[in-house]
């Protein structure tokens, strides 16, 4: 009777094991999305420009108009995205297990989170580097006055570890007073806790215009401490999916140095430049390549437009943010945006 | 001669000294000894410098229309304008804004439910089938999707409706769970003893943060691949998790304070141990730690706050969320805190008043 | 149709009637199920993990940190490994938390008498306070306090002084002894002291205990230990000198410093935390028969005396183990310290879990620290109970 008891018990152990070990294959994204009918995003929980939310719930900004972009070529519309605003701790387990589908959360590309961190980079969506902002009247110039002084910093981020290199090479022996939340590093900056606030230049601005009583009260220190790209994030493990994300990005930034827009696109697939047909599938199926049909990248444009119009609509110089284009701007601009070719 | 007996009547005495009234409480009250005179002058004296501030701010000078000009002006006290500006924001957090009056009338049934279940005249069985019943219409007219009413994804709930169902959720799935581990610390069993005695005391040294952490940052790790669940569920399966061990130790104190005549006699009646748990012990036991697991319920609707830091936009989170990214209104936080901290007051208050209330009513019934 | 007598079943009787056969299996049940929960977790965590390519263990702990930690009690470089960072965020918890305590037990103690004055207003005051700070979470009362301070306070460029103390959003700056090989000596003036002072306290006890003869058990020790450190401070050459804070061009640099962060969390836990504490000792002195306070009156005793020789020895009995519990609640709270910014292990964790990627590993870590902290006290707490117990003669 002992024996046949120990018996049931072990052979739900073992029924219970063949449950866990489900396998996983390559492509499991894209079907798993097609089979939802959305692409899950993951975005920042409130940064102005690059991904808001507006009190009916409405997502806008950069970062969130890649993911709109992305959807619209895997779904056909652009709305099809569900929301999940992050953290600076969540967003990596958040993405790792498989919660989000694409981390586009304006996070820096390196090494350690490359390597270590089971996460595949896609594409540079904006090219940032970490600055300083302090209030006008303390009248700092230069990041290199901020000898000894208390700097106020989110936790989770490389912008810690980038004020510790650059207190540490220039001798400043900066006390940085690290914060759970954005909102609180925000907070207690504009309160006075901290003679400066830091993050990435692109945040900066996003936080004078947006949230200072009066921008002319702070100033941007014009030294930039690190280098930062920014762009979205996708697990490793599944190929497939890593490529739709990385061509769409490219396609829509190849699609601004080739004039394609948002509303001359169904101009140009009459346009008989042979890069703008590939681009628009008129005669090659570039789609097909990737697993999807061949106006992938129309539907993308229509959706969001061009690499250029989402920038200006969303941090240009006639946003809120009023960013200069500056290293954002094409190759053949002068700027780093060079993407490969969608052939 | 007849002695003459002359009647003289004795002078009155002094009329007792009044104990009763104003003036006599004041006196043996405010003034009793030297000590308590200095004390009454000193308290009295802050107060009286404060307390005329403290109303000039709070109530002459305070501006209560959502004008912040108005609020920013010189001398201008308190700027209750901030609240008639987002209370909505505030008390629903980013739920549609059309749509408030789901997460409204779902958390008035809530709390009627709550106050029904506080009301002894309401103690029956259909009460748990009411729970069921309304628990259900809760998520149906929260979540949406059907009737007519347009869906709204977990991510959206926020504001004191989530603090609410955060708290009642978590204590009434705890309570089964910790009634079982109550049981299982008692048990003669080592292997279930031990293994109770472990999650109450795990669960007991450590922060409930670290809890929350857990379920935000690390349980979609510990999930196969494919299968993620939504946050609101992991958080709250993260506070029922926590809140079961402290409930359990509530039990397990009635459970203790029963005689051992109890069982045996139960034993000698033939019962089983369900039996006797069910119909002997557990009553009595249950009904005399009612006011302990009134406070737990308090601790758990005050603990509930914490989520904000995983990113959840409780009554906490939401305030947050109102005031951080709108420059205008920042400054005034502090009147926002107030706010909230008086409605998580009002809360907690009537729950301790209820607590006590019930805490007297089982006293009475023992003293019988 | 049960009538026959039945035999109760043997207690070793290996059928699902027997006891102690059904308590066998459900314990089996038991520990089969945590073991397939467990191995679930463990495998699917495994498995995610191999994967994606994500990289696990402890071994982190011995790389490079590379961030800077705010506050310290020892010094933390960048170049440190990290478990030195955690070191440091073990030190901080544990430091707001010792301190707390000890505000904590005076504050809350003062204010649970307080509620048996004789005084209406000092009466209602504490009452007022009791029932304002614990029907408010600790975490809006952390905030506020925050809020408060880093608003209301001078900004740091016009730090407010009251002599050589300066109070700005910076915190809180005060004189410290310079640091010289002399002030060795009054550390050993001071031990040596504690060492007289804790004889003297035993031979008084021993001394009331057989002549009922009552000597001063405060004050002479206390006076003990003083004149201890002084002479130490005289043999050492009285040095004089002090770091004073001055102000700075951006900041108040120099002297000893407190930062509000750490001043709004530990303002936060103890003002929360006295107000349960309170609690607990109006209910310990409740619980003392009330004709030991007619006693103490019968035999002339002052209230005061009454207070601190008879009510408060006997209620410390019942007042301990819900006093212990009401540390442990202070040292977990202190934990929220992470929503605004001071450097605690929670915080720390925090940073690592971001740099490194290793949650489990972090939250893991972070666990224990706490489990230890709780045991500890839990033990020590238990020790001190047995201490105050009722010694049977």
């Amino acid at each position: 009777m002992k024996l046949t008891q120990t018996k049931v018990a072990l052979g739900a152990l073992l029924a219970l094991g063949a449950l866990a070990t489900a396998p996983a294959h390559a492509g499991a994204t894209l079907d798993k999305i097609k089979k939802n009918g959305q692409v899950v995003c993951g975005v920042n929980t409130g940064l102005a420009g690059f991904s808001q939310a507006d009190s009916n719930g409405a997502w806008s900004g950069l970062d969130v108009d890649i993911c709109r972009a992305i959807a619209a070529a895997v779904l056909g519309d652009g709305n099809k995205v569900k929301w999940v605003p992050l953290g600076a701790q969540q967003r990596f387990t958040a993405l790792q297990s498989g919660e989000v589908d694409i981390l586009s959360r304006n996070t820096t590309f390196s090494l350690t989170r490359d390597a270590s961190l089971g996460l595949h980079d896609t594409v540079v969506t904006y090219y940032d580097g970490q600055g300083f902002m302090v209030p006008t009247k303390s009248k700092i110039k230069d990041a290199k006055q901020l000898k000894g002084q208390t700097v106020c910093v989110q936790s989770g981020t490389t912008t810690e570890k980038n004020l510790t290199d650059f207190s540490k090479t220039n001798g400043l022996g900066i006390k940085p007073v690290v914060f759970e939340k954005v909102e609180a590093a925000t907070g207690a900056y504009f309160a006075g806790r901290c003679v400066a606030y830091t993050t990435d230049a692109s945040g900066l601005a996003s936080v004078r215009n947006k949230e200072a009583k009066n921008p002319d009260d702070h100033v941007i220190l014009p030294q930039l401490i690190s280098k930062e790209p920014l762009g979205p994030m996708v697990r490793r493990g599944d190929d497939e999916w890593f490529a739709i994300a990385k061509w769409v990005i490219y396609g829509l930034i190849e699609s601004e140095e080739y004039g394609i827009t948002q509303h001359n696109v169904d101009q140009m697939k009459s346009s008989q430049d042979p890069v703008v047909q590939r681009i628009l599938g008129t005669t090659e199926d570039t789609g097909k390549l990737l697993g999807l049909d061949k106006d992938w990248m129309t539907r993308a444009l229509k959706t969001v437009g061009n690499y250029g119009e989402i920038f200006e609509r969303n941090v240009g110089p006639k946003s809120a943010l009023k960013l200069p284009r500056g290293v954002n701007n094409q190759w053949n601009k002068g700027g780093l945006m060079y993407a490969y070719p969608v052939r | 001669m007849a002695d003459t007996i002359i009647f003289q009547s004795l002078p009155p005495r002094p009329a007792p000294v009044r104990t009763e009234g104003l003036v006599p409480w004041i006196r043996s009250n405010l003034f009793g000894s030297v000590p308590s005179a200095i004390a009454t002058l000193i308290i009295g004296g802050v107060l009286f410098y404060f307390l005329p501030k403290l109303l000039n701010w709070a109530v002459f000078t305070a501006t209560v229309v959502p004008n912040v000009d108005a609020c920013r002006a010189d001398g201008a006290g308190a700027c209750w304008g901030v609240i008639a500006e987002k209370y909505r924001l505030i008390l629903f957090g980013r739920y549609p804004f059309e749509e408030q009056w789901r997460p409204l009338v779902a958390t008035l049934l809530l709390i009627a439910l709550i106050v029904a279940s506080c009301t002894r005249a309401f103690w029956s069985k259909w009460l748990a089938v009411l729970w069921v019943i309304v628990l259900a219409v809760y998520f149906v007219v929260m979540a949406g999707g059907v009737l007519g009413l347009s869906a709204v994804t977990t991510d959206r709930w926020g504001g004191l409706p989530l603090t609410i169902m955060l708290t009642t959720l978590s204590m009434v799935l705890a309570f089964p769970l910790a009634l079982l581990v109550a049981l299982g610390r008692r048990s003669s069993l080592p292997a279930i003893r031990s293994f109770c005695t472990v999650y109450v005391e795990l669960v007991r040294g450590v922060p409930l943060i670290s809890v929350l952490f857990m379920a935000s940052f690390m349980f979609p790790l510990f999930m196969p691949q494919g299968v993620s669940i939504d946050v609101l569920i992991r958080a709250l399966a993260g506070i029922t998790l926590f809140t079961a061990a402290y409930l359990a130790e509530v039990i397990r104190g009635g459970l203790q304070a029963l005689p051992k005549g109890q069982s045996e006699a139960a034993a000698s009646l033939g019962l089983s141990y369900w039996q006797t748990q069910r119909k002997i012990i557990l009553p009595q036991a249950l009904a005399m730690v009612v006011p302990g697991i009134m406070n737990s319920f308090i601790s758990m609707f005050k603990d509930t706050s914490l989520v904000s830091i995983v990113s959840m936009y409780e009554l906490t989170g939401a305030l947050g969320l109102a005031l951080n990214s709108d420059a205008n209104w920042r400054p005034f936080k502090l009147e926002g805190y107030i706010f909230i901290v008086a409605i998580y007051f009002c809360f907690c208050f009537a729950m301790s008043r209820y607590s006590l209330w019930i805490e007297k009513q089982t006293n009475k019934s023992r003293l019988r | 149709m049960a009538d026959a007598p039945r035999t109760p079943p043997k207690k070793r009787d290996w059928s699902w009637r027997s006891q102690a056969f059904r308590g066998l299996i459900y314990q089996i049940v038991l520990l089969a199920l945590v073991a397939a929960t467990g191995w679930f977790l463990a495998h699917n965590t495994a498995e995610n993990m191999r994967v994606r390519g994500i990289q696990g263990g402890f071994d982190f702990l011995t790389t490079t940190a590379g961030f800077d930690i705010g506050e310290s009690l020892f010094h933390f470089d960048s170049n440190d490994p990290y478990w030195k960072a955690f070191l440091v965020g073990i030190v901080n918890t544990l430091r707001v938390a010792a301190v707390g305590i000890l505000l904590t037990t005076i504050l809350g103690t003062l204010i649970g008498i307080g509620r048996f004055s004789r005084n209406g207003l000092v009466r209602g005051l504490c009452q007022t306070y009791v029932e304002l700070f614990r029907n408010v979470p600790i975490l809006i009362q952390l905030l506020m306090w925050y809020l408060l301070a880093t608003e209301l306070l001078p900004d740091i460029t016009d730090a407010r002084h009251i002599g050589p103390f300066y109070l700005s959003k910076g915190g809180l700056s005060f004189p410290i002894p310079e640091w010289s090989s002399a002030h060795l000596a009054t550390l050993a003036g001071l031990g040596a002291g504690l060492v007289a002072a804790w004889a003297y306290r035993r031979r008084t006890q021993r001394r009331f205990e057989e002549t009922g003869r009552l000597g001063s058990l405060f004050f002479a020790p206390l006076a003990i230990v003083i004149v201890g450190a002084l002479i130490g401070w005289g043999a050492g050459g009285m040095p004089t000198a002090w770091e004073i804070p001055k102000k700075g061009e951006f900041a108040v640099e120099g002297g000893g410093s407190l930062t509000p962060e750490f001043l709004a969390v530990l303002m936060g836990l103890v003002l929360y935390t006295a107000a349960f504490v309170s609690e607990v000792v109006r209910s310990g002195i409740q619980s003392v028969a009330h004709g030991q306070s007619e006693a103490a009156r019968a035999l002339g005793l002052s209230r005061g005396q009454e207070m601190q020789k008879v009510l408060l020895p006997q209620a410390l009995r019942v007042i301990i183990p819900p006093m212990t519990n009401q540390y442990l609640n202070l040292t977990k709270n202190s934990s929220l310290a992470v929503a605004i910014g001071y450097p605690d292990v929670v915080s720390i964790g925090n940073t690592a879990i971001n740099q490194t990627g290793r949650a489990v590993e972090c939250i893991a870590l972070i666990m224990v620290v706490y489990l230890i902290t709780s045991l500890a006290t839990s033990v020590l707490m238990g020790w001190y109970n047995k201490k105050a117990a009722i010694k049977e003669r």
